[in-house]
């Protein structure tokens, strides 16, 4: 078992109060496991994953814990969690565009990076330029500033250089989400590969692109205002979605061959709950078209079929 | 490469004929004559006598010609090196007296420039991440920058002059002794020079250090700064490589302020009677003497355009953004 959060939370500190962006959340990860974490703008999936590795400084732990290879992370602890970045969870964060120092040459910066963790620039050297083969870049890129590169190769360093020592986990936040559709699938796969080589353990991708994680995922977690929703096997959760919240966003795809021009295109209606006071009970109650007095009690997540589970009072029974 | 410094170049040589016309231009405008106070200095009793001096004098500072031609003969003059004749000290050459003044000034600016630079980046950068450093250099910083550099320059004479009486408060060395190569000279010298500088040092240093705490601060926020603490790069790493991005507004900076702090030099000499340009200019005013402030002037702006000219390779050598952008005109 790769990575086990138990009843995570975490808020953001604002000056109106906190902000409950985690509220709760348990899932495991298995050993070369790719996780999709899927739900609208807001709903905590980012928070998810930057609490995994560094929680900044408007986050904080409430309470929940994360163990990685059955060692818990100190994630509250920035500078303990220090030992464990880069060498046990990594990210590829959102803003993997501007994520380089725009004045060192990018050897230089893996150069001092890999000595502030005391390793050898030249003897990783080989290894990292046989990683950046991989995804298609040339060793000069090593002798490049940062603005020389394109949006898409600036991402694909910062995949190798996040993967660089082999990490257990491997958060990826909105991979692909600033690039064009073929280059979103070339990074798409080029994750799956790196999983396959054993680079990457377990990998966590964060996205509100449910048709690009179905391709690459084993597993969906669909996220609702802070909780999980629903959690199964990637294709269970496109074709048989039990959670009304799920069966929304699935059915706000556009089908192939379908002609939208005939029937339009439906999306949810209303948006998610703010979280600084969140609703009572279910928090899709408001937008759920199957919601009934019961919703006021909140559903635990339980598992209704294996590997399957779900938080609705309308699923299990 | 070579085109961005050719545009440069001719970028600072229109800066330069612009400066040098200007400069021409301003003494003629101002009221009163020259001549007419030469003469009246050697007070001639005999009215007959004053024309005759009055047309040799002309024919000296070459006012004798139309104005078209004296910018003319500026110009030529210029080229070979030769300013004029100084009205207030007739008959020097205003070139040798400039160059007697001109270490004076330069003693002052570069040190001051430069070591107030470094100190209040390096206090700025430390101020960014010490709270109680924030709490009270922050404060210090502002009332330095906000005070005119005359008035700090008298308070320093004041307290440290007058009251304490460490430090003399006015000329270049002490009026007992005469330039020359002693040790006593010279420690005269430094002892003079120690509050001009030291006023001209701390109001610089207030700037720079608000600025690059400000920059600091912003780095640390920057993308980067996160990515690298995401990956467990230690705080010193992060730092670093915020510090050195910071500098670069600070080095454009620089290239901005270094005409307000020459015209704060010039203020603070006459306020210490330093025998730098400033002093000169001021006397050249007082004397009506243009072809001293033409060429006192002169040195300052070719002192402001080798320095501008300087900053701007510097930042090309420092920042790559700068040169792929030349290579992207090239």
């Amino acid at each position: 078992m790769t990575l086990q959060v138990d009843d995570l939370r975490v808020c953001y500190r604002t000056l109106m109060g906190e902000v409950r962006a985690l509220d709760g959340v348990s899932f495991t990860v298995a050993d070369g496991e790719i996780m999709g974490v899927v739900g609208e703008s807001g709903c905590g999936k980012s928070t998810l994953g930057k609490s995994l590795v560094r929680l900044d400084n408007r986050m904080k732990h409430v309470g929940g814990t994360v163990t990685v290879d059955g060692e818990p992370l100190p994630i509250a602890d920035d500078r303990a969690m220090n030992r464990f970045r880069f060498t046990s969870v990594s990210i590829i964060p959102q803003y993997a565009m501007s994520a380089l120092n725009p004045t060192r040459r990018i050897g230089r910066l893996v150069a001092d990076l890999l000595d502030a963790h005391g390793m050898s620039y030249a003897a990783t050297r080989p290894e990292l330029v046989r990683r950046l083969a991989l995804v298609g870049l040339p060793e000069t890129v090593l002798d490049s500033y940062p603005i020389e590169l394109s949006g898409g190769m600036k991402q694909r360093v910062v995949l190798v250089l996040s993967t660089l020592r082999d990490p257990a986990l491997l958060v990826a936040d909105e991979v692909t989400s600033a690039l064009d559709v073929s280059t979103q699938r070339a990074v798409a796969q080029t994750l799956v590969e790196f999983r396959d080589r054993g680079y990457v353990r377990g990998m966590l991708v964060v996205t509100h692109d449910i048709s690009l994680v179905y391709q690459i995922a084993d597993t969906i977690m669909v996220m609702y205002a802070g909780r999980l929703a629903e959690k199964a096997p990637s294709d269970v959760v496109v074709t048989e979605p039990l959670h009304p919240y799920t069966q929304l966003l699935i059915g706000a795809l556009p089908e192939v061959g379908a002609r939208f021009s005939e029937r339009r295109l439906t999306g949810i209606p209303g948006r998610p709950p703010g979280l600084r006071n969140p609703p009572q009970g279910c928090r899709f109650r408001a937008r759920c078209p199957l919601a009934f007095d019961k919703c006021a009690e909140q559903p635990p997540f339980v598992e209704v079929a294996e590997n399957h589970q779900v938080a609705c009072w309308k699923a299990g029974s | 490469m070579r085109r961005y410094f050719g545009r440069k170049l001719a970028i600072y040589a229109l800066t330069f004929v612009v400066a040098v016309t200007l400069n021409w231009i301003i003494p003629r405008f101002m009221p009163g004559d020259p001549v007419l106070r030469m003469l009246t200095r050697t007070s001639v009793s005999n009215p007959e006598a004053i024309a005759p001096m009055r047309a040799y004098y002309e024919n000296v500072f070459g006012l004798d010609v139309p104005l078209w031609k004296q910018y003319v003969n500026y110009w030529v003059e210029l080229f070979q090196g030769n300013l004029g004749v100084s009205v207030w000290l007739f008959p020097a050459p205003v070139a040798d007296v400039i160059l007697h003044a001109v270490p004076y000034t330069l003693a002052l600016l570069l040190p001051s420039i430069l070591l107030s630079w470094w100190a209040g980046n390096k206090v700025g950068a430390l101020a960014a991440r010490s709270t109680w450093l924030d709490n009270t250099a922050l404060p210090v910083s502002y009332a330095l920058t906000a005070t005119p550099y005359m008035w700090l320059g008298i308070l320093l004479a004041w307290g440290l002059g007058i009251v304490a009486g460490v430090f003399p408060v006015a000329g270049g060395y002490s009026f007992e002794l005469r330039p020359d190569w002693s040790w006593v000279f010279v420690g005269s010298l430094a002892l003079h020079w120690f509050l001009p500088f030291l006023s001209l040092f701390l109001v610089a240093f207030g700037g720079w250090a608000i600025g690059m705490r400000n920059l600091i601060i912003y780095e640390l926020e920057a993308d980067y700064a996160s990515y690298l603490a995401a990956l467990g790069a230690p705080r010193r790493l992060i730092r670093r490589y915020a510090f050195r991005n910071a500098l670069l507004p600070q080095i454009t900076g620089l290239a901005l302020q270094l005409g307000v702090l020459v015209s704060g030099a010039l203020v603070t000499e006459i306020v210490f009677a330093y025998p730098g340009l400033g002093h000169l200019i001021l006397q050249a005013i007082q004397n009506q003497d243009f072809f001293l402030l033409q060429g006192a002037f002169l040195f300052i702006v070719i002192g402001v355009l080798v320095a501008n000219f300087v900053i701007d390779i510097v930042y090309v050598l420092v920042d790559p953004r700068t040169r792929t952008g030349m290579q992207g005109a090239a």
